[in-house]
């Protein structure tokens, strides 16, 4: 147990294990019974039509909701090595519907409460370059509620990569971007896959991003429809519901 | 991170919040102050009813500008979420919350500096040579106030009637706060001049019961 330490060496993404998850709002389920193992490193494309229970499983994964029934767990490099919640915490990135910013502060204040919050070194350099990155330095002193949904999306996009996470979910992370704004976010994410880094990424079939997926989970009233596996190809249900789309 | 750094780094992003709308404090303020100067006029006190019913007026003026202050405290998160945000951030659920009080109290404390020496310029209530014990009250009265009001305010931030709760909710359990609060405050501007030992014992049990509820459950509230 306790890989911490081990995790931070390897630099590897986590893994994680979710026995028999279900969880209900009231009389609605909206996850039943779903096991899933993911690899550290896996790149999974989660794919389901509104309502099959992709935001709830991210959620959950985020640790920012309980199942009602079943355990998650997190490992490093194999199933054996169990990593604890609270360092988990700190190594989970979350790309949501909200955009998990502050409108009254401007893009580098909010960029630096979360660098301390972190308790990242080097917070201005990091701060300036995620900026610089996600193209926005020049209205780093602007409110974020003066921005565009599409600037706004992006320094969400920066604000959920800031401290290198090991662990990145993204919920429609293309919603709002503009060309431009999805060829970096495709060259983010190809940085995060080479790098080890888990990602499961929430959106529709067409997102040119889900290329880099390499491995599909479709769901379907929170049952587990479809799933290419570890090893699989996910390329051809990717096409199939391109097609279907 | 160290819960302090957490504290004192959320509580900045608090104070820059408001202190950028300043919102909370010129409706507050002005609030209370119509209270004040309206109860003058209204009942228009000699200087002895002034100071036995004065500190009663001056307690429910602070209660309701307390009331009105904490209660957008964990309802402004709800906006993009950011709560979720402050949860996914590896540091202590008590962090959160112990900035959001530390802020309520200076914004309350900012309002009382404003309030009182009106107070005591309206109802001719003189402050010589009892302003520091005043200030101890105060204190005292306004962390516990501060201390409910946040955990409250954690609880019916997801209320659809949360600026009609939030009070309903508070006033039964800031009654005994209050009682205490007014007794000391009456002595205090009595002929004796006198702190009441018994209620200032009472203040300090109230925060300290209070602070600790509020540490043992603020990973419930943190949850929203």
């Amino acid at each position: 147990m306790a890989s911490a330490a081990a995790l931070s060496a390897a630099n590897t993404g986590l893994g994680i294990r979710f026995d028999r998850i279900e969880r209900r709002f009231g009389a609605l389920v909206a996850l039943r019974s779903l096991s899933l193992e993911i690899a550290p490193g896996e790149f999974v494309a989660l794919l389901g039509h509104n309502g099959a229970g992709k935001t709830t499983l991210l959620r959950i994964t985020a640790q920012l909701m309980r199942p009602s029934r079943g355990s998650v767990r997190f490992f490093a490099a194999s199933a054996a090595r169990e990593v604890p919640f609270t360092t988990v915490k700190g190594r989970t990135g979350l790309v949501g519907h909200s955009l998990l910013l502050y409108d009254e502060l401007s893009a580098e204040e909010n960029l630096t409460l979360f660098a301390r919050l972190y308790a990242l070194d080097k917070v201005g350099t990091r701060v300036t370059n995620a900026l610089e990155a996600c193209g926005l330095s020049s209205r780093a002193t602007s409110q974020v509620r003066t921005f565009s949904r599409g600037m706004r999306q992006r320094l969400a996009i920066a604000r959920a990569l800031l401290h290198s996470p090991r662990l990145l979910l993204l919920d429609e992370p293309a919603a709002g971007l503009d060309r431009q704004g999805l060829e970096w976010l495709g060259a983010m994410l190809e940085r995060l896959r080479g790098d080890g880094c888990t990602v499961i990424m929430s959106t529709h079939a067409r997102n040119e991003s889900l290329d880099l997926a390499t491995r599909a989970i479709v769901l379907a009233g929170g049952r587990l429809q479809q799933d290419t596996g570890a090893v699989g190809d996910p390329r051809p249900l990717l096409q199939e519901l391109r097609a279907e789309s | 991170m160290n819960a302090l750094r957490a504290t004192f780094t959320l509580f900045a992003k608090e104070c820059r919040l408001e202190f950028r709308t300043r919102e909370l404090l010129t409706a507050t303020v002005v609030f209370s102050l119509i209270i004040i100067v309206f109860f003058n006029f209204a009942f228009d006190p000699t200087p002895a009813e002034a100071r036995r019913f004065g500190p009663g007026l001056l307690w429910i003026a602070f209660f309701f500008a307390g009331s009105l202050m904490v209660n957008p405290s964990f309802a402004r998160e709800q906006t993009n979420d950011t709560l979720d945000a402050l949860r996914m951030a590896p540091i202590p659920s008590f962090a959160v919350l112990s900035a959001k009080m530390l802020a309520n109290l200076l914004f309350l404390s900012i309002a009382e500096a404003i309030l009182v020496p009106v107070f005591s310029v309206f109802y001719n209530v003189s402050l010589v040579g009892i302003l520091g014990r005043l200030i101890v009250v105060l204190v005292l009265g306004t962390v516990g106030l501060v201390t409910t009001g946040t955990v409250f305010s954690a609880i019916s931030a997801h209320a659809r009637m949360r600026e009609l709760l939030l009070p309903v909710l508070l006033l039964p359990f800031l009654t005994p706060l209050l009682i205490a609060a007014v007794s000391t405050t009456i002595s205090l501007f009595g002929d004796a001049q006198e702190l009441d030992r018994t209620w200032i014992v009472f203040l300090i049990g109230f925060d300290v019961v209070f602070l600790t509820t509020s540490w043992l459950l603020s990973d419930f509230l943190a949850e929203g």
